[in-house]
């Protein structure tokens, strides 16, 4: 429990990523099978049920620390932790902190008490107390009480996972994915140097499209385009290989189990097909918003209400493997051609013989619910990343820019407790640049989580500004932009809002100044 | 008449007619300790124990008139006789004890009943009547003994020293800050201070106290920081003033930092918990040793000592003060003020 306590306390204490994954990586090369197990467990949010209500925590702390039940509450009142009052609470019996291993305390300890009358869960929970120092004490208390949770994300454990085993990242995710057991023997498969199983699984690397700046007929003749509806869900690469079926966002993250419909229309594929496509919830013939979509991303496995309220499907437009071979090579009509003749919902081609068709199609974009058109050029390859010249997006927003939450400051009435005012930042150069502030455009309850995540995730302060760790993508909407010699970016934007929260972008995918400045051609 | 009273002006004897940390100007106030909340300007004449002259003169400037009075030592006004005993707080740091005709007070200031090197102890006095802080008067403040919380404060620094980071430790500049120095192994490297730091630990070494070689942090040249100690006040955390270390660890120190939400919201890498507060056990272990049957609590956690003091068979009553905690937490502007950085 010492080594386990250590890191938690490690982790908790910094807001460096560097120093978080450091500390994984230490705990991970030291630990033995069974505790990198349950450690991983609990590091990506893991939790067990807790064996008893907290009333009897409560209780049973009062009494270990000889004090009456309402001054239990005062200290609970300025802790605002039920683990870290009970904690800090307990005397210290002296006998510092336990060597005894994380996975005893949970395999013999804490399954154990499911199954105890209270008389005797009383007791274990009393003696446990006295075996532990008060980092120790509050970590188990938060495991009892299934409340333990810890600031890393999936991403932040893989990598320290893999400093620590050298898999790399995306092995691991793959094998992760589902639900995984913290067991031993899950541990040693985890961390395998093996690595075939994972190939199977691996997508190819995402061709993203560049916002169109100006109007269309610079492309030139609109026959050389297919024209299709810019779905608004959640990019995705559908994999049918050797038996097996994954879904990945392009997030880099595994999504396999969130959407079983996606699921069960890819077991219909051949094997050795990868679909490139975009989720969508789709209800009455037409697709969903995405704010919809987005309860769902959040779950790792639906339950049936919610899978009934947004059903979700892919929407494919491309075809990247082919019989298990690598198609990406080969021109699009030709991907396109072979698409059409599987059982998918095929994205459709839009007919369009002039530019004219194309911005009347784009015009009813937003009654369709989508988001503007795609023009992909009909003789490209898929290309990797984000190459320029063969994929637009034409918008129907004027502009719209994939941005990183940089600083906040707290807001003004009704809200000046909470942290309202955002200010984001595009790429340049490796860096961050603000680029634009924002106050509206999310829901109360997209405010309280951001400003939960903002007080987490504080780096420095400056008066009532903060930063923040840059994680959170925003795609913020404006109506005008101009070159301005008072901003650090040299640009200022008209009425900037936030359009919405993209929890499926992690900051690198944010778009860059240099696409922010070519707007200014327009 | 009672011995003492409660005024707008702070608390009273009206028959030695002095006031003890009086929050308004006054004839004659008696002060426990150099703390801004306890010692302010604007009163006629103040009386202390002879360690804390010096550093009421820092605070109330050189023509305030300060009479020092040495622990133990008895003056009268007005057939009220006033003794003061340490209270192992800060240096100088007194316990005001009020008598007259058998029957006395003690006022205690700020205290705690831990050793701490850089003052005299804690000494408990029998009184009818104590008038305790509750700065952390919560059983989830129950402090680890001062050495276990060097050694932290070591390992953290040693372990930024071999990486080259200097380690920006944030303290009280009076008390806490000297208290650590005593403390630290100077033998891990160079040890630098803020100004307001210096300028006490300066007072410190006149009245005594030995601490380590200490040098105002006045090059702007990151070289000379890399794998020091810099001990600032926390009112330097963000500031332009701390950039000039460069690669640096911040840490702070403080009782508040038992509690892991006012850790995560001072935005530093470290919180040690040290006070120099008594903690929930110190100031059971204080009242009791008094002897005193009538209890008054002033700042801090006021309510839930009272209640537990009245429901253990004491006469206990909340005071009203204007008393405010010098620990970290609320305090530091006023303390960054008077720094010219
Ligand atoms: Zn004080
Ligand atoms: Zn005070």
């Amino acid at each position: 429990m010492k080594r386990f306590a250590e890191l938690y306390t490690a982790l908790d204490a910094t807001t460096k990523t560097n120093a978080k994954v450091a500390a994984m990586e230490s705990y991970f090369r030291q630990a033995p099978a069974s505790d990198a197990a349950w450690a991983t467990y609990f590091l990506r949010g893991g939790k067990l049920r807790s064996p008893f209500p907290s009333k009897l925590m409560r209780q049973w702390a009062a009494e270990a620390a000889g004090i009456p039940a309402w001054l239990l509450e005062e200290c609970y009142e300025s802790v605002g932790d039920l683990a870290e009052t009970a904690a800090l609470l307990v005397p210290d019996a002296g006998t510092g902190s336990s060597d005894i291993k994380l996975t005893e305390w949970i395999e013999q300890r804490l399954a154990p008490l499911r199954a105890m009358p209270e008389t005797e869960q009383r007791e274990m929970i009393l003696r446990s107390w006295l075996q532990l120092s008060s980092s120790e004490r509050f970590v188990w208390n938060k495991l009892i009480t299934g409340s333990f949770r810890v600031g890393v994300s999936e991403g932040l454990v893989l990598r320290g996972l893999a400093a620590a085993t050298e898999v790399p990242e995306s092995v691991l995710a793959h094998r992760l994915s589902g639900s995984w057991q913290p067991t031993p023997e899950a541990w040693a498969l985890l961390i395998s140097k093996e690595t075939s199983d994972a190939a199977t699984s691996q997508p190819y690397p995402f061709f993203l499209s560049h916002p169109l700046e100006g109007s269309p007929d610079q492309l030139g003749n609109v026959t050389e385009w297919l024209v299709e509806r810019k779905w608004d869900g959640i990019r995705a690469q559908v994999i049918r290989r050797k038996g097996e079926v994954h879904i990945w966002s392009r997030g880099g993250e595994q999504i396999t189990d969130r959407f079983p419909e996606v699921l069960s229309e890819a077991w219909r594929l051949p094997n050795g097909t990868v679909l490139d496509g975009e989720i969508l919830g789709w209800n009455d013939g037409r697709v969903m918003p995405f704010a919809d979509l987005q309860q769902r991303i959040a779950r790792r496995k639906p339950g049936k209400a919610i899978l009934a309220k947004v059903p979700a499907r892919l929407m494919a437009f491309d075809l990247l493997e082919w019989d298990g071979v690598d198609i990406r090579a080969r021109p699009l009509v030709e991907r396109r051609t072979i698409l059409e003749t599987l059982p998918v919902n095929l994205s459709p081609s839009l007919p369009a013989l002039t530019w004219d068709d194309v911005a009347a199609l784009r015009a009813s974009s937003r009654e369709l619910g989508t988001e503007g058109v795609m023009l992909k050029r009909l003789h490209s390859p898929y290309g990797v990343g984000r190459q320029r010249g063969d994929w637009w997006k034409s918008k129907i927003e004027p502009y719209s820019v994939d941005a990183v939450l940089i600083n906040a400051q707290r807001g003004h009435g009704r809200r000046a407790s909470l942290y309202t005012a955002y200010t984001f930042g595009v790429w340049d150069e490796g860096k961050l640049v603000p680029f634009a502030k924002a106050y509206s455009g999310l829901t109360d309850a997209e405010i309280r989580a951001a400003d939960s995540f903002i007080r987490k995730n504080t780096v420095e302060r400056f008066g009532p500004v903060c930063s923040v760790t840059p994680e959170l993508v925003f795609e913020i909407a404006f109506e005008g932009i101009q070159r301005s010699t008072r901003h650090k970016s040299g640009i200022a934007v008209r009425f900037p809002r936030m359009a919405r929260w993209r929890t499926d972008k992690k900051a690198a995918d944010a778009d860059t100044l240099e696409t922010v400045k070519a707007l200014l051609r327009t | 008449m009672s011995l003492l009273e409660l005024r707008p002006s702070g608390l009273f004897c009206p028959g030695g007619d002095f006031y003890i940390d009086p929050w308004k100007g006054v004839d004659r106030a008696i002060i426990t300790h150099g703390h801004a909340d306890h010692a302010r300007v604007g009163s006629k004449s103040y009386l202390c124990c002879n360690d804390a002259v010096e550093i009421l003169h820092t605070r109330l400037g050189h023509q305030a008139s300060i009479q020092g009075v040495a622990y133990g030592e008895t003056v009268s006004f007005g057939g009220v006789n006033v003794t003061l005993y340490p209270a192992g707080h800060i240096l100088g740091s007194a316990q005001i004890k009020v008598e007259s005709r058998g029957y006395s007070w003690v006022v205690s200031g700020d205290y705690k009943v831990e050793p701490d090197a850089t003052c005299a102890a804690f000494q408990p006095v029998r009184c009818n009547g104590f008038v305790t802080e509750a700065t952390f008067a919560l059983p989830i403040y129950r402090w680890r003994p001062s050495g276990e919380v060097f050694a932290q404060v070591n390992e953290w620094w040693r372990a930024n020293a071999a990486e080259k980071r200097a380690s920006v430790l944030y303290a009280y500049s009076l008390g806490k800050a000297q208290r650590l120095l005593s403390g630290v192994d100077a033998d891990i490297g160079p040890i630098y201070t803020h100004g307001s730091v210096e300028r006490l630990n300066e007072v410190y070494r006149r009245a005594g106290v030995a601490l380590p070689k200490t040098t105002y942090a006045l090059t702007a040249d990151i070289a000379t920081y890399a794998g020091s100690l810099i001990v600032a006040p926390p009112g330097m955390n963000g500031s332009s003033w701390v950039r000039r270390f460069g690669d640096f660890s911040t840490a702070i120190a403080s009782g508040w930092m038992q509690v892991r939400g006012h850790r995560r919201r001072r935005a530093v890498d470290r919180g040690f918990t040290l006070s120099d507060h008594a903690d929930w056990p110190g100031l059971l272990s204080a009242i009791r040793e008094t002897g005193a049957e009538t209890i008054w609590v002033t700042h801090g956690s006021i309510d839930p000592l009272v209640r537990w003091l009245n429901e253990n068979g004491w006469d206990a009553k909340g005071l009203d003060t204007q008393f405010t905690s010098d620990e970290a937490d609320q305090n530091e502007t006023s303390e960054t003020e008077q720094v010219p950085e």
